[in-house]
């Protein structure tokens, strides 16, 4: 059995001011070197649920486990472990891309010949070379997206967040980022995943958990899931657990 | 643009300062007179009014006087005087009955009849409404003074011919009236050098300052857009501290000021003598001037990086750092000087940390005192900027940016 990426126990968080918990008394393990994909519908707290997974917002109560770490007292070194993929473009856009990623490397302590030698990498891989000069508010949204991962993965990390990494790019730059994701994986990158791009999700994970309100309605391997619920596809499975109510 | 044009800031307050330096110092003031009367005493007062030295007399028609609000609108001057028609009848009638008075009071008159009192009519200054209180009041002043010469002339051949039944002696008149006790101006120096102050040691310390704190422009919207873009996101999941990333930003920033302190020195020094210009001459504590704008550079710095953390959107942080900005070198005497603010500011200025940039800047640039001299500006300086700091910091950990 491997051993635990994340480890989630009796967390508890609420944004200030507001009276309910966004995620309650939630359990979760993503063992290390899976594929693992999180969904739910608008609001359910998958974003939450990542952002305290990267210890990007400090739970309430119980305790999130990186690599056997705890987020919450970690150090900065423990950020070396992980790669965070945001849904939003969180970078320079009057930067290239070779300049995003040098900066970005820089602040992950690498090294100046290993930050030239992961750029070439990338770029490479990602299709970027042609225009790794170009600032990058002249690019097109894939291209964006593609700078987002690139940015993630600089320091080769063990476990990689991505929050909704194709949303609004095209089925070219979408195939190239999942199998660029599944690249990772084989070379023993953990991968967590969320979106609301379900025949993706299918494609790319192994295992799934369905957030609904703050909690985890449904947790397993989803060939397994599928079989169980009688579904032909992640789709119907979401449908029949989380139901058809519009949540935003 | 972040040099640029503070380089042009700096260039147009010191050659619009220069002119009015000019205009009190050097340049004269263009009066209309228009003259009614055909006596000699009006002519000798129109005489002192141009020994002077303050205008440049342009004689009106007296029977003209419609002529004095035609040229004062094309703004041909923006001073008239119209001398009444009786002048120099009624001044030598007055200075006769001052001499008499004189006389009869030290009993040398045997006249003891009291002169009639004399109904002056006065002599009409116009202005136009764009010349400043305190600019009026001085001209007002001159032409009190030239007044009193002509007025103290008449009295004293009056009372000269009174005792000595003659003409008072040309060379004695001159004596008497225009023996004038020199006035010699020294600005004060701590460092005992006697340079003039002129606009450009006044403008180019202070607006350097100004320009300086106008960093808050690039450096707000720069914070506010990395915080809408997720870069701060980012940066907090990389395995650098934040606080070491905003460190960086402001070492670089500050040398971006710094930079930009230097290029406007410089051209105060080589670029204004070929422009009409005053040179600008740096103080002799060089070491002080580099404290003074490093504080300056970091007090600017954090207060943009502190506007960048509060501000929601690029909008809001250019809109208030820039109305601050102004407001604080309003309040902090660079815009009007601190010694002519009413004394309820006293205290306010003291918030502004352009205020404690300026006296630094003037202690050395104009008053030529050393880095002990600045000292307690230096330490309200450093006060500030430990609040700003503390203040960024509240908002950046109330805001889970770090």
């Amino acid at each position: 059995m491997n051993k635990p990426a994340i480890c989630i126990e009796h967390l508890d968080f609420g944004y200030p001011g507001q009276s309910n918990l966004c995620i309650s008394n939630l359990h979760l393990q993503i063992d290390a070197g899976e594929r693992f994909g999180l969904f739910g519908p608008n609001g359910a707290g998958k974003t939450t649920l990542m952002h305290l997974m990267t210890g990007l917002l400090s739970q309430s109560k119980g305790t999130v486990h990186l690599l056997g770490k705890e987020i919450k007292n970690h150090s900065k070194t423990v950020n070396g472990l992980f790669g965070f993929v945001p849904q939003d473009f969180s970078f320079y856009m009057e930067l290239s891309p070779t300049e995003n990623l040098e900066f970005f490397g820089a602040w992950s302590g690498l090294k100046k010949s290993a930050i030239k030698k992961r750029i070439e990498e990338l770029l490479h891989v990602l299709g970027l070379e042609d225009v790794h000069n170009k600032p990058v508010h002249q690019f097109s949204g894939g291209m964006k997206r593609r700078v987002n991962l690139a940015i993630a993965v600089m320091h080769e990390p063990q476990v990689l967040f991505l929050d909704e990494p194709t949303v609004g790019v095209d089925v070219q730059t979408r195939h190239a980022i999942i199998n660029y994701l599944k690249l990772l994986n084989t070379k023993g990158t953990t991968l967590v995943y969320t979106s609301h791009q379900l025949n993706e999700a299918e494609e790319l994970c192994e295992r799934i958990a369905l957030i609904n309100e703050g909690k985890i309605i449904v947790h397993d391997d989803l060939k397994k899931l599928l079989h169980e619920h009688e579904q032909d596809g992640l789709e119907g499975l979401f449908l029949e657990l989380t139901g058809k109510k519009y949540r935003d | 643009m972040m040099f640029a044009m503070p380089i042009l800031l700096v260039i147009v307050i010191t050659s619009v300062q220069n002119s009015t330096f000019d205009l009190v110092n050097n340049n004269k003031i263009a009066i209309l007179i228009s003259n009614k009367d055909t006596g000699e005493a009006s002519t000798r007062f129109i005489k002192a009014v141009d020994k002077i030295g303050m205008f440049r007399l342009q004689m009106v028609n007296g029977n003209d006087s419609q002529q004095i609000p035609e040229r004062m609108h094309a703004k041909d001057a923006l001073v008239a005087l119209v001398i009444p028609k009786n002048f120099s009848y009624d001044l030598i009638t007055k200075a006769q009955n001052v001499a008499t008075r004189s006389l009869q009071d030290a009993g040398v008159s045997l006249d003891t009849a009291k002169p009639a009192p004399v109904i002056v009519e006065p002599i009409t200054l116009y202005y136009h409404p764009v010349l400043q209180q305190s600019f009026r009041q001085s001209i007002e002043g001159a032409i009190h003074s030239a007044l009193q010469v002509v007025q103290g002339d008449e009295i004293v051949k009056n009372l000269y011919f009174s005792l000595h039944e003659k003409q008072i002696p040309a060379s004695l008149e001159d004596d008497i009236l225009h023996n004038d006790i020199p006035v010699t101006e020294i600005p004060v120096s701590r460092g005992g050098s006697r340079n003039i102050p002129n606009a450009t040691q006044h403008n180019v310390p202070a607006w350097t300052i100004f320009a300086m704190f106008f960093i808050v422009i690039s450096l707000g919207s720069s914070v506010v857009r990395e915080k809408l873009s997720g870069s701060f996101l980012r940066l907090k999941t990389l395995p650098t501290s934040y606080m070491t990333a905003l460190l960086s930003k402001q070492i670089t920033y500050l040398g971006v000021t710094l930079l930009q302190a230097i290029i406007i020195f410089s051209l105060g020094i080589w670029l204004f003598p070929h422009i009409g210009l005053p040179k600008l001459s740096l103080p002799d504590d060089i070491i002080g001037l580099l404290v003074i704008t490093l504080i300056c550079g970091w007090c600017a710095v954090s207060f943009a990086i502190c506007i960048g953390v509060f501000a929601q959107t690029q909008e809001q942080s250019n809109g208030f750092g820039a109305g601050s900005i102004i407001i604080l070198a309003a309040i902090g005497g660079l815009i009007v000087p601190s010694f002519a603010m009413p004394a309820s500011f006293n205290t306010i200025m003291k918030i502004s940390p352009l205020h404690w940039g300026l006296e630094a800047y003037y202690g050395l640039f104009l008053e030529g005192g050393k880095l002990k001299d600045i000292l307690a500006n230096i330490l309200s300086l450093l006060a500030i900027i430990a609040l700003i700091q503390l203040i960024t910091l509240y908002g950046l950990k109330r805001k889970n940016l770090i």
